[in-house]
């Protein structure tokens, strides 16, 4: 690119209009954000008062989630703990044992942990889980007092994640052909 | 009161002197932590944001949660400077800033004193002297940092500061003829009268002595346009890169006070000081009341010049290093010096005729 420097007039030279023009434009802008007076106001966003909206898409904190009949979706395969480039979750599967209050839901994680301060929200877990059971959700503002508090359990991160509107409903489908099959 | 009347005058001078130093000192240190904040809430203004508002009302105490910070941060010393010279450097670029209020008078009488600390007849070479004296804290601080950019920083601003000295004193000499006195008292006491006696007003010649001066004050400073010792963008911070907490402070606090100086400066020389033309304001004050309003009228005009020059800042991008010097050497000083020429043609001319 080629910048045209003009040359500049001897009125020009001695700077007066370029005063003139700065002042001008800061003089618009301070008109405009003047408290009480300014047509504006400031642009800034008062943060812990007003917050943003979050835009969607956005790579927040990743949570567990559950579908419509409150099962959980995980089912401990661990390809969001080998996947994690940070190393920040760690899942203790349920081995051969089964828990009788989760009804067919096989595997449901033992233990899931996100550690959130090795999380660097890229998105991979989501990416990776063949069960869509984890999402990154629009959570930007983690804290806590302590770094034990910081890695969150599996209750909390399905406590947070909320519920997914699954179109597929694996094990409530699973049930219903069980169902089906008995009746038959 | 008797205890003190019976004291020599010499211990007299020096209580009244001490007293004084205080006050000034007690305003000033205030005025700085102040201005900072009002750079911040102007500069905020004009960049349509808000500013530091949370730390107390309006956010009027945060220049106090600022300079907690920088006394509780860890004073830390970089391995690779100087040490002797990185501890005095902050001080030698705060000192001068400071002396220089010696001389300026920042009101007219409070009962029977003057208010000025020290009312010296060649009350502008010595500012002159003692600011020039700025520089070596900044090149000091530059030299001792023992790596690049500061010390960039410091030969700009070395050769910054003397080109601008040179400019500064040539375009008060104008002044100086028409008023016929180096004193700082006697220039305020020539500008008394009307409005037209400041020496802004006063003739052609002034007001491009006024010109000069602001922009040489600016440049002094090291004020955008002209901040080329610490031009963020090219030399990081330039001399006080390496420093940090009360250091730091150190530096910031020597600027300020520099800009204020400035301030005080021109309005003594061309806004009239401590004169108002209005409601009798121009003659020394007979009552107390008199004499706090005369300075409140002082202070009042520097803050306004230190709105113009927080500003100034927002309204030209920073000169080129070579477009400095050209203004400085080739446009101001012959600019001053042919002024100094027509003034005194001027002033022979129009003197002349009330000769015996």
């Amino acid at each position: 690119m080629i910048v045209n420097r003009n040359k500049l007039s001897w009125f020009e030279r001695t700077y007066i209009p370029a005063l003139w023009g700065g002042f001008c434009v800061t003089l618009k802008h301070v008109l405009n954000t003047l408290p009480f007076v300014g047509k504006k106001g400031p642009v800034t966003l008062q943060y812990p008062e007003e917050k943003w909206s979050v835009p969607e898409g956005y790579r927040g904190a990743p949570y567990l989630v559950k579908d419509q009949e409150d099962r959980t979706k995980c089912v401990s395969c661990q390809l969001c703990e080998f996947v994690c480039p940070p190393r920040a979750i760690k899942i203790i599967p349920p081995g051969p044992e089964t828990d009788p209050t989760t009804g067919n839901v096989e595997k449901r994680p033992k233990d899931f942990e996100i550690n959130m301060l090795r999380c660097i929200f890229c998105g991979l877990c989501q990416e990776v889980c063949p069960e869509e059971a984890i999402f990154l959700q629009k959570d930007y503002s983690l804290n806590g007092e302590s770094r034990e508090e910081m890695v969150y359990g599996i209750d909390k991160l399905l406590a947070l994640g909320g519920t997914h509107n699954d179109t597929i409903q694996k094990w409530k489908k699973k049930e219903d052909d069980a169902n089906a099959q008995a009746a038959h | 009161m008797e205890f003190f009347n019976q004291l020599s005058p010499g211990w007299q001078l020096t209580i009244v002197a001490t007293i004084k130093v205080v006050c000034v000192m007690a305003v000033l240190l205030p005025m700085i932590a102040y201005s900072v904040m009002a750079e911040r809430r102007v500069s905020a203004l004009i960049q349509d944001r808000v500013g530091p508002n949370r730390v107390g009302p309006f956010g009027l105490l945060q220049p106090l949660a600022d300079g907690l910070k920088s006394l509780l941060k860890e004073d830390f010393t970089p391995g690779h400077v100087h040490k002797l010279y990185f501890t005095l450097a902050p001080a030698i670029a705060m000192i001068p800033a400071f002396l220089t209020f010696a001389v300026i008078p920042f009101g007219s009488t409070m009962g029977s004193e003057r208010m000025v600390i020290a009312d010296l007849n060649v009350g502008v070479l010595y500012t002159f002297g003692i600011v020039s004296l700025s520089v070596y804290g900044i090149v000091l601080a530059g030299y001792a940092s023992n790596s690049k950019y500061p010390f960039l920083g410091g030969i700009r601003s070395s050769a910054q500061m003397i080109s601008y000295e040179i400019a500064m004193g040539m375009a008060v000499i104008p002044v100086f003829m028409f008023v016929g006195s180096l004193n700082l008292s006697s220039i305020i006491e020539y500008q008394s009268g009307s409005l037209l006696n400041w020496l802004v007003f006063k003739s052609p010649m002034t007001l491009l002595s006024f010109c000069i001066f602001f922009v040489a004050v600016f440049a002094e400073t090291n004020r955008h346009p002209f901040d080329m010792p610490e031009c963020e963008t090219e030399l990081v911070a330039g001399y006080h890169s390496e420093y940090g907490s009360m250091r730091f402070a150190l530096f910031f606090l020597g600027e300020y006070a520099a800009m204020i100086a400035g301030s005080a400066l021109l309005v003594t020389v061309f806004f009239g000081g401590w004169t108002l033309p209005f409601f009798g304001l121009d003659t020394p004050a007979q009552t107390l009341l008199g004499g706090i309003l005369h300075i409140g009228i002082f202070l009042a005009k520097v803050g306004f010049f230190m709105i113009v020059m927080i500003w100034v800042r927002w309204m030209l991008p920073r000169f080129r290093y070579d477009q400095l010097m050209s203004l400085g050497w080739k446009r101001f000083l012959p600019l001053a010096l042919v002024n100094i020429l027509v003034t005194a043609v001027w002033l022979f001319a129009t003197t002349e005729k009330s000769l015996p």
